[in-house]
């Protein structure tokens, strides 16, 4: 019980400090004191105090979509398990539930910024489509090897069961799914060598340029809605990367929070050395992605 | 001890991959160096000692770590040329049909009628997909350094599958292999040079367009 009310507060509170994290790496690079780690919470209390202004030529789709796709992600960070506790829901396939949640979220937020009409945004969401249908097959090689691994097709008992011996028995599968998942995590939540989060330029943003004509609370729930996604991402990411296990509860709520904030970092790090890769480059890492995880799927099956 | 070879394996498919994605030529010669160094160490994991053994392991990384790399670097220095421009294949193509070949090649090893302590390795697929890479390269990429890289991709396939049976194999054989792949690169080399002296371009699809 305590579990599941820890796993809650977590998957509500933690996401924007995630965003602080990453922004407090970056300053520190840049040689910047930064903006303070709660400032992602203080941007989203702003936000939901702000008026909203809707165009006349959109229709109930336009506020419909970031509202369904924040509920879409949190639905999706209940199926997965945080730390080495055991999700709230769980039944058998909720693998699949779970990636289509998230192509639930996207297809309401691509028809949201079609919605609008802006020439803008339709080339936005028509990016935004044309990455996630390369990244999709990735995640899938992934849960597919993850269950090949585990024996089971529901994701809490396929993600706790991963432990640090299986890393010595299965070392390079798992080195490929770690290389190919990191690829995705950073492709789904648009950070840098994708989509740079806090440019400022139309023609060169993928995920910002269809949430341009949101505003006041709606866009609160898109920026709450995608820091949530970094997180459920990462979560799934860091039971793959580290499956460190203690076997005290509360000790292994303490690592899974500390191995959050070092997967920020290490975000943090890569935007703070990597430049944005050219849009036609993009297909080709999303490419190399998928290899890599179906070759280890490949490695697990032989 | 046959697990960390498997892992090294592993590595040497991925190079293979990063080969015939990457753009950059000093990329594809620095990973097919690695590859070289990697398949060095090989031998000394699975073999026990022998001096035999040692003469092939420095052999290999001295040749293909170091010697041939700095060959290649050499000639692209001279020649100017930093990347493949245009390949025959594209290079997301080429990376699909290489991930569908290594597939290939697993069920291939696996209907193998291999000796029984060479079963469930990866060596055999692993040489079948590195020689599949080196022919991909050498038929898609259009200038001759990458033409050279794809022969030494190729050479190390069939260095892979040798190793099976390196404690059979005389010191002879191994050497005059390396030496066969030094002269060929060396005539390479010699070819490179002659062909951006004269057309001023190393781009081999263009010799057949030759007229008086």
């Amino acid at each position: 019980m305590t579990d599941i009310l820890i796993h809650m507060l977590l998957t509500i509170f933690m996401p924007p400090l995630l965003l602080g994290v990453i922004g407090k790496t970056k300053a520190a690079f840049a040689g910047r004191v930064g903006a303070p780690f709660l400032q992602p919470y203080y941007d989203l209390a702003k936000l939901i105090r702000k008026g909203s202004v809707f165009s006349d030529t959109t229709t109930w789709i336009f506020r419909a979509g970031p509202i369904i796709t924040l509920a879409a992600t949190l639905v999706a960070a209940l199926l997965i398990p945080l730390g080495n506790h055991l999700s709230p829901i769980s039944f058998a396939g909720d693998m699949i539930l779970f990636a289509y949640l998230f192509a639930l979220g996207r297809f309401f937020t691509t028809t949201a910024a079609l919605d609008t009409g802006s020439s803008f945004e339709g080339m936005g969401a028509a990016r935004e489509v044309t990455f996630a249908c390369l990244a999709e097959p990735t995640l899938f090689f992934a849960l597919m090897t993850l269950s090949r691994l585990s024996g089971s097709l529901s994701l809490s008992p396929m993600l706790t069961t991963l432990s640090l011996s299986l890393w010595f028995s299965a070392g390079a599968a798992l080195l490929l799914l770690v290389g190919g998942m990191f690829i995705v995590l950073l492709a789904e939540n648009c950070r840098i060598p994708f989509d740079d989060p806090t440019t400022h330029l139309e023609l060169t943003m993928i995920h910002e340029v269809m949430v341009l004509d949101h505003s006041g609370p709606a866009f609160a729930y898109i920026l709450y809605g995608a820091a949530l996604k970094l997180f459920v991402l990462g979560a799934f990411f860091i039971h793959i990367a580290l499956p460190l296990k203690t076997g005290n509860a509360i000790l292994d709520w303490g690592v899974f929070i500390l191995s959050m904030l070092g997967l920020a970092v290490t975000i943090g790090v890569v935007e703070s050395i990597m430049a944005r890769l050219r849009l036609l480059r993009i297909p080709q890492l999303l490419v190399a992605a998928c290899i890599l995880s179906a070759f280890s799927m490949l490695l697990i099956l032989r | 001890m046959t697990e960390f070879a498997d892992q090294l394996l592993v590595l040497v498919m991925l190079i293979n991959f990063l080969v015939l994605g990457s753009s950059r030529m000093a990329i594809a010669i620095r990973a097919v160096a690695v590859q070289g160094v990697v398949l060095g160490v090989l031998p000394a994991i699975i073999h026990t000692f022998s001096w035999h053994l040692i003469a092939i392991i420095v052999g290999m990384i001295l040749a293909k770590g170091l010697f041939i790399p700095w060959l290649l670097f050499g000639a692209m220095n001279k020649v100017q040329i930093k990347r493949e421009v245009e390949p025959y294949i594209g290079y997301v193509s080429t990376l699909i049909i290489v991930a569908i070949t290594t597939a290939l090649a697993f069920v291939f090893a696996a209907k193998l009628p291999l000796a029984q302590e060479h079963q469930g390795l990866l060596f055999v697929p692993a040489s079948i997909a590195t020689i599949i890479t080196g022919f991909l390269t050498l038929t898609t990429r259009r200038k001759a350094i990458s033409q050279v890289i794809g022969y030494l991709i190729l050479e190390n396939g069939i260095f892979i599958f040798g190793l099976l049976l390196t404690s059979a194999m005389p010191v002879m054989v191994e050497a005059g292999a390396l030496l066969d792949l030094l002269v060929g690169i060396f005539v390479m080399g010699i070819v490179i040079n002659h062909i951006s002296n004269e057309f001023s371009t190393i781009d081999t699809s263009r010799l057949t367009a030759l007229k008086e």
